[in-house]
Order: structure tokens, then C-alpha cells, then sequence
């Protein structure tokens, strides 16, 4: 069967030698590069339990009175959002545990991309000729945590109101355009015409998740083109590619790696509760809460809007307003110095050369340790974005925190970076492994050509050792 | 026991039957000398086994999950009986991938992806647009000035996403004379608002939900107020209000610090929930603490004819987040 099937195939596509090929396509062997699978698995399952919120969710703020089975939401007014989402929850087989696996799935989505860049950004896998797949993963990022935010800002209960009215803030803050800009996807002052939730649905569920399956293709095929990177070792070149072949014995393990992430995500959605909007309730513009913490990934940020001092300037009768510095500004500078990595890297070294083979991150301790330094200066926010909880749970006063973390924001990345930058470049010199010791023998050419253990300090007598094993970094295949 | 190891037997005859043949176009494909590293067929009749008793356990996972669905069980039962049949079929996959099937490391020359001598091809290909024509300049502007006529076009009635509800940006509708009512539209006495607590308070007759409405009503000593100048006898017996939309990113202002011990501790504020801005009541809600610029705007109260408080002016300043012209509104 499948050999009459390819074979009508290849007479009507041509595509058999493609096929032949992609059976034999070699897969480098090394955990790092699961993450990215992870993430596309992720993508998976946040399509599919995505298109099974969507028979029951209405996308519209249109208020009803609930009579659903929550009895503290009796008799309250709610938009449809709202309540399609409660009943969703609490009133539909299954329901909740599809809503809490998507909204797990994509907490999990955003994480492996993160780790995945990291990957990318520490072994140089984004050098020469890869610096294009590199800017369309950075993107997907980027996609990824918009993609995130609409979706928690969908149900329209407390938390995703008090998230889009910060949203609407940052909007407004950028200099000349803001308030149009803001104005303009409101359709009028926050918290806006109702039409609002339409497009946030429709950005939701059809714009941002179609680019993002779109490069999600062109990210792929730019990597079977080009073919996997992979680490240094015995018979590893830049001219080839080692690894295990794609059927049966990688496809097994992938797949593998797919029930995995799958099972781990239903689990959480079934066993750990996330976002109970019917415990939030609906949002009102004039209602608060505190101890509010948004998803993960918006924690860099919301720590950034809280860390800036209250500096606002007028100038010329024009006004900077204070969600620009971490809500606009910190953001676009840590996503650009990100996107103009590659080409900043190359111009500075002077390297044009294609690179197939990835570099341990000691291996270029100037990049390791500046990305070091920016991770810091992307985290410490990120911790500050959990004050108030710490505050909670640890009892350290929230001023004396905002004072530590703002001096930790400018002091602690240099302190990384140097500290980075002495111990890679003495890993890279010594090539000593701190977890394992020195491993290593010392042996000498005799006079007779053979070669032998120099006499130790104590002067002892030479013992001649049989040729040494293929090493990790002499070998030949 | 027979037949599974007979079905297995057959599955990885199949398989190595398929490999080989692959392997025979393969070689035939002269522009991939690819090497073979390693080939280890490791399978083992008890590792066959293992494989097919994890398939067979997770269909038992599945099962229990469409049981439970039925039964309707609680989330944590449909979670965990898909998880577990989910992680079973993962396992043996694992299993499958690592201990039964052909393990096979090949080495092969990376495919060249540059090609020397494109770009002028390429070049050449796209100027033959341009043989035999005299005037390629004006052809060449006339197309360009189409395509961003086209290009304006198809922007434009994008801006008709800016309906333009809720009134001008940072505008509140309190005039001199607006009475404040509660949420459920009853005016809003002084003796309402408890000192050591806030109220919330919206104009009559307004909507809501337009950021310039909801205001918090704070009820302290009033010989301990401090109003900035001009705002003298803005209170009513030391009820003041304030909008209660955060100046920094537009929460609302919904907690009161109010001081337990006069004398030790700091004075009554308001505080956003989301930023910590810190508003300090008795000087004009004044910024103490946090991120946010400016002071939240005050409404001047008095009192209405039945003893009801009402507005005495307008807000003090624009309503919320601030932007470019919020200095000029």
C-alpha cells in the first residue's frame, strides 16, 4: 500500500526523492535541541484545545444576568465573555480541563521558546547562514507573548481587565502616536467600544496564531535545508552532519517527546488549577484587587513598570509618560539588541565565515558574558514583578525591595558580566571541568618514539602506557 | 504470549524490510555519499513486550478517561487518567525509539547552499523587463506611484477602527452640581463614608465605566488636611474625592492605608494594586510612592440641598493614564 501510494504521489508531484531523503535525514543527538520541539508540541496542543474553547466561548461584551451553577456569581451582571467562560468552566464536561491544558500549554509554549533562544543565543547557533531563522524564532517570541496576553485578556473577568487597562496605559505612553494608537484599537477611550473583544478575539484565534503557523513552516524548512547544527566531537565537522537517522530511530524518540509534553500539559490542566476567572469575578473599570500577578512571561515587564521612578517629563509642553521607560522602552531594547545580535557579533569580529558547528558557551566568553549580563538585566525586574508577593510570603517590606532590586537592575548585570567573562575564559584556557576534575594524563615522547608517563614529583619511574583511547576532542571518526 | 511476540516479530520484519529497501534507492542516489556511523538492530523478545504492555496500559488510560467523562468525574480525574495514558504511550515510544527499533547513525556532507554567479543571473533575468523601452524612468515612477496609491488605499479605512466612544481622552463628566451616587444610583451621604475607610462614588446620570466617572470618597480629620493652593475647602467636613483611575496605567485606586496610630505611622494614602503608586490623601493625593506622575485628580465636594454630597467644579486635571498632550489638556 504505501509502495502503490508513493508511488502515485511521485507521478503526479515528483516528490519521491524528497521523501527517500526525508527518511534518511540525520538528526544530531543532544538534549538542547528538544526545546524547540517542546515548543512546537506546545504550539500543537494550544491549536487544538484552542479550537475546542472556541464552540463555547462568546466573544462579546453584551451583559446577561448569570444563573449558571456558581452561586456567588447569582443575579450578577457579566458580559457573555465572562459567563460563556464561567460556564465553560464549571458547567461543560471536560471544559475545564481543556480551558487550564491551553492556558498551561501556552505558559509551557512561551517557556520552551525562551530556553529555546537561549540555546540558539549561547552555542552561536545563529550564526552565518542561519541569522534568518534566528530573526524569525525572535519574532514567533514576540507573537508568542502578544499571543499570550490576548488570550488571558479574552474573558473579560477582573485580572485580564486590570491587565488591558495597564495595556491601554503602555499604549498610550508612546510619544506623538500613543493616544491615537490607543484610541484607534479601542475604538475610543479604555475600556473602549465593545468591539474591542471582537478584534482581540479574531487577533486571538485566526491572526497571530496563522503567522505564527506560517513561520512556524518557514522555520522548519530553513532548517532541512540547511541542516541541523551540532556540537564538536569525533568525525564532526562543518562540512557534515552526524546524527541518527529520521525513521524509525528519531521519529520514535520525537513522538516520544510529543506524548510526553502532551500528557505532562493535560495532567497540569487537570490537576493544578490556573486563572479561576469565577473566582476574579467580571471587571469593572472601577474595580481593584490586589496582589494581582499576570502570566510568567509578562512578569519582566510588569516588574519594570513598577521598578521606573516617578519620573515624567514635560518638555516644551509635551509629555514622556512614566509607562514608556519600562512598559515601551525596556522591552524594545532588550528585543533589539536580540535582533541586531547577529550582525552586531559579526561586525565586530570580523567573521563572515558559514559555521555548522556550535561552540560551548565558554567557548566565546565576550558573548556569553554579555548575554549573561542582559538575562540579569531582564530578571531582576522579572523578580520585582513578584514583590508583593514576596512581601507576602517572606515579610520584607515592598519599598526596601523596590530600593535592592533598582540599585541590583544597573549594578548586578556588569558583577554577571565579569564574573561570566573570568569563568568561561578560564574554562576555555584550562579546559578544566569542575564537576568532574582532571581527567586527564600527562604522557611525553620517549627518545625511541614510543610514549610513557613523565616521572612524577617524586621520582618515580616512568611507566609506559598503551596508545590512549580516541579523546573528545582529537578523534577522528 | 505467543502472538505478540508473533505480531512484533512481523512488525520488525516489515520494518527491516523497508530499511533495506531504502537503503537500495538510497545508494542509487549518487549525490548523497552518505556513511553509515553506527547500525544496531537491539531488540529483544522482553523488550517487545514492555512496549506492547505500555500500549495496551495506555488504552486502559483512555479508557478510563472516556469512563470518566461519562461518569462526569471531577477535572483532576480527567486529567490524570489523560495524563497517564498519554505518558504510557510516551514511554513506549521512548522505550520503542531507544531499545527496539534499528539504532542508526549516518554521517553526511552537508548540502552546499550557496551558488556562485546567482545574483547576476538573477539581475539579468529581472532587467529584461526594461529591453526596448525608451522611457523606463517614467514607466518605473508611474508603477511606483500606483502601487503606493494602492498601498494608501487599502490603509485608509483601517482608521475607521477609532469609533471614538467614552468621550475625550483624560475628559470626566463632573460638573458643578453633580451628585454622587453609589453604584446601585443612591445619592451618597457624609455620614456614608466612614473615617479609617473609602467609598466609591460615580456622577448621576453618567456612564460608569468612562474612566473619568468612578471617584473614592476618603472620610479623615479634617484639620489635618493639607490641600495644595487653591484647592482650600475642597472637603466637606474632611470627606474628600479623588478619580479613582491610577495615573500611571489606569487600575483602579482600590486600597486605603490608613494609619491605625496617628502619631507613629504615615498618614492615610491610596494605593494602586498593580504599580504600588502611593497617593497621599491629605496633600491633594499627591504621589508618596511609585511609579506614577502626577497627583490623582481631585473633585471638589460640597454639599446639595437634601444633604447629599454633590460636585463642587469640575476635576481638577485629566482623568487617568497620562500621554504626549496630557499637559495641554
Amino acid at each position: 500500500m504505501i509502495r502503490k501510494g508513493t508511488s502515485a504521489l511521485d507521478e503526479r508531484t515528483g516528490v519521491g526523492p524528497m521523501l527517500v531523503k526525508a527518511l534518511r535525514y540525520p538528526f544530531p543527538e543532544n538534549w538542547t535541541f528538544l526545546l524547540g520541539e517542546i515548543a512546537l508540541y506546545s504550539f500543537i496542543i494550544l491549536v487544538l484545545t484552542g479550537i475546542y474553547l472556541t464552540f463555547f466561548f462568546q466573544p462579546s461584551l453584551h451583559t446577561t444576568v448569570y444563573h449558571g451553577s456558581y452561586s456567588p456569581l447569582q443575579g450578577a451582571t457579566v458580559t457573555d465573555a465572562y459567563g460563556s467562560t464561567v460556564h465553560l468552566s464549571l458547567d461543560v464536561r471536560a471544559g475545564l480541563l481543556v480551558r487550564q491544558t491551553h492556558h498551561w500549554a501556552a505558559l509551557v509554549f512561551i517557556a520552551a521558546i525562551t530556553l529555546h533562544l537561549m540555546r540558539i543565543f549561547f552555542t552561536g547557533a545563529f550564526r552565518k547562514p542561519r541569522e534568518l531563522n534566528y530573526v524569525i524564532g525572535l519574532t514567533m517570541l514576540t507573537l508568542a507573548i502578544l499571543e499570550g496576553f490576548f488570550g488571558y485578556s479574552l474573558p473579560d473577568d477582573l485580572l485580564s481587565g486590570m491587565g488591558l487597562a495597564i495595556a491601554y496605559s503602555v499604549a498610550m505612553s508612546i510619544p506623538v502616536i500613543g493616544e491615537d494608537l490607543a484610541r484607534w484599537f479601542w475604538g475610543g477611550q479604555f475600556p473602549g467600544s465593545h468591539t474591542v473583544e471582537s478584534r482581540m478575539y479574531v487577533i486571538h484565534v485566526l491572526l497571530i496564531p496563522g503567522i505564527l503557523g506560517l513561520l512556524i513552516a518557514v522555520h522548519l524548512a530553513l532548517i532541512m535545508v540547511l541542516h541541523h547544527t551540532q556540537f564538536a566531537g569525533p568525525g564532526r565537522r562543518e562540512r557534515n552532519v552526524v546524527g541518527l537517522v529520521a525513521w524509525p530511530s528519531y521519529a520514535l524518540r520525537s513522538i516520544g517527546l510529543f506524548f510526553a509534553v502532551t500528557a505532562v500539559l493535560f495532567a497540569l490542566g487537570g490537576l493544578v488549577q490556573i486563572n479561576p476567572i469565577w473566582q476574579y469575578g467580571p471587571y469593572e473599570p472601577w474595580v481593584g484587587t490586589n496582589g494581582v500577578q499576570p502570566d510568567w512571561y509578562m512578569g519582566w515587564l510588569i516588574g519594570a513598570l513598577r521598578l521606573m521612578p516617578n519620573f515624567e517629563p514635560t518638555i516644551g509642553g509635551y509629555t514622556i509618560p512614566n509607562p514608556f521607560w519600562g512598559g515601551v522602552l525596556f522591552p524594545m531594547v532588550t528585543f533589539g539588541i536580540l535582533y541586531v545580535w547577529p550582525w552586531a557579533e559579526r561586525w565586530v569580529s570580523g567573521d563572515r565565515r558559514e559555521h555548522h558547528l556550535l561552540q560551548r558557551p565558554r567557548d566565546n566568553p565576550w558573548r556569553t558574558a554579555i548575554g549573561a549580563a542582559l538575562f540579569t538585566w531582564v530578571v531582576v525586574p522579572f523578580v520585582a514583578g513578584s514583590s508583593d508577593r514576596i512581601f507576602v510570603t517572606f515579610d520584607i517590606p515592598y519599598p526596601r525591595q523596590v530600593d535592592v532590586l533598582r540599585a541590583a537592575w544597573w549594578l548586578l548585570p556588569p558583577v554577571v558580566f565579569v564574573l561570566t567573562f573570568t569563568v568561561c575564559r578560564h574554562l576555555r584556557d584550562t579546559e578544566v571541568r569542575p564537576l568532574r576534575g582532571w581527567t586527564g594524563r600527562v604522557v611525553a615522547r620517549t627518545p625511541q618514539g614510543g610514549f610513557a608517563e613523565p616521572a612524577g614529583a617524586d621520582g618515580g619511574t616512568p611507566t609506559v602506557s598503551p596508545p590512549l583511547p580516541e579523546g573528545r576532542s582529537g578523534g577522528t571518526p | 504470549m505467543g502472538w505478540p511476540r508473533r505480531v512484533a516479530a512481523g512488525l520488525a520484519a516489515v520494518v527491516i524490510r523497508r530499511r533495506a529497501e531504502a537503503a537500495v534507492e538510497q545508494s542509487a542516489e549518487p549525490d548523497s555519499p552518505e556513511i553509515v556511523v553506527e547500525r544496531v538492530a537491539p531488540s529483544t523478545p522482553r523488550r517487545e513486550l514492555v512496549v506492547a504492555v505500555l500500549l495496551f496500559a495506555a488504552a486502559l488510560g483512555f479508557a478510563a478517561f472516556a469512563a470518566a467523562y461519562g461518569l462526569s468525574a471531577s477535572t483532576q480525574v480527567l486529567g490524570a487518567s489523560l495524563g497517564i495514558g498519554l505518558g504510557l504511550v510516551a514511554a513506549a515510544c521512548v522505550v520503542a525509539a531507544k531499545l527496539v527499533v534499528v539504532q542508526e547513525t549516518i554521517a553526511e556532507p552537508r548540502p552546499p547552499i550557496r551558488h556562485p554567479g546567482v545574483g547576476e543571473r538573477v539581475e539579468g533575468g529581472l532587467g529584461q523587463i526594461g529591453e526596448g523601452i525608451d522611457r523606463r524612468r517614467l514607466l518605473g515612477l508611474a508603477a511606483t506611484t500606483a502601487v503606493a496609491g494602492l498601498g494608501a488605499a487599502a490603509v485608509v479605512p483601517m482608521l475607521s477602527a477609532a469609533e471614538g466612544v467614552g468621550g475625550g481622552t483624560g475628559s470626566s463628566p463632573w460638573r458643578a452640581g453633580t451628585a454622587l451616587v453609589d453604584e446601585h444610583g443612591a445619592p451618597i451621604r457624609p455620614e456614608d463614608v466612614i473615617v479609617g475607610s473609602f467609598a466609591t462614588a460615580f456622577p448621576k446620570g453618567s456612564d460608569p465605566r468612562e474612566l473619568g466617572s468612578p471617584v473614592v470618597v476618603v472620610a479623615v480629620d479634617p484639620s489635618m488636611i493639607r490641600p495644595p493652593r487653591g484647592r482650600e475647602g475642597w472637603d466637606v467636613n474632611g470627606i474628600l474625592a479623588f478619580s479613582k483611575i491610577c495615573t500611571h496605567a489606569g487600575c483602579a485606586v482600590a486600597m486605603l492605608r490608613y494609619p491605625l496610630y496617628q502619631p507613629s505611622e504615615p498618614g492615610p494614602a491610596l494605593v494602586c494594586p498593580c504599580h504600588y503608586s502611593t497617593f497621599d490623601v491629605l496633600r491633594g493625593a499627591a504621589v508618596e510612592f511609585g511609579p506614577a506622575g502626577r497627583p490623582l485628580p481631585q473633585l471638589p465636594l460640597r454639599l446639595a440641598a437634601d444633604g447629599s454630597l454633590e460636585a463642587a467644579g469640575p476635576m481638577s486635571g485629566p482623568v487617568g493614564p497620562a500621554w504626549w498632550g496630557v499637559s495641554r489638556a
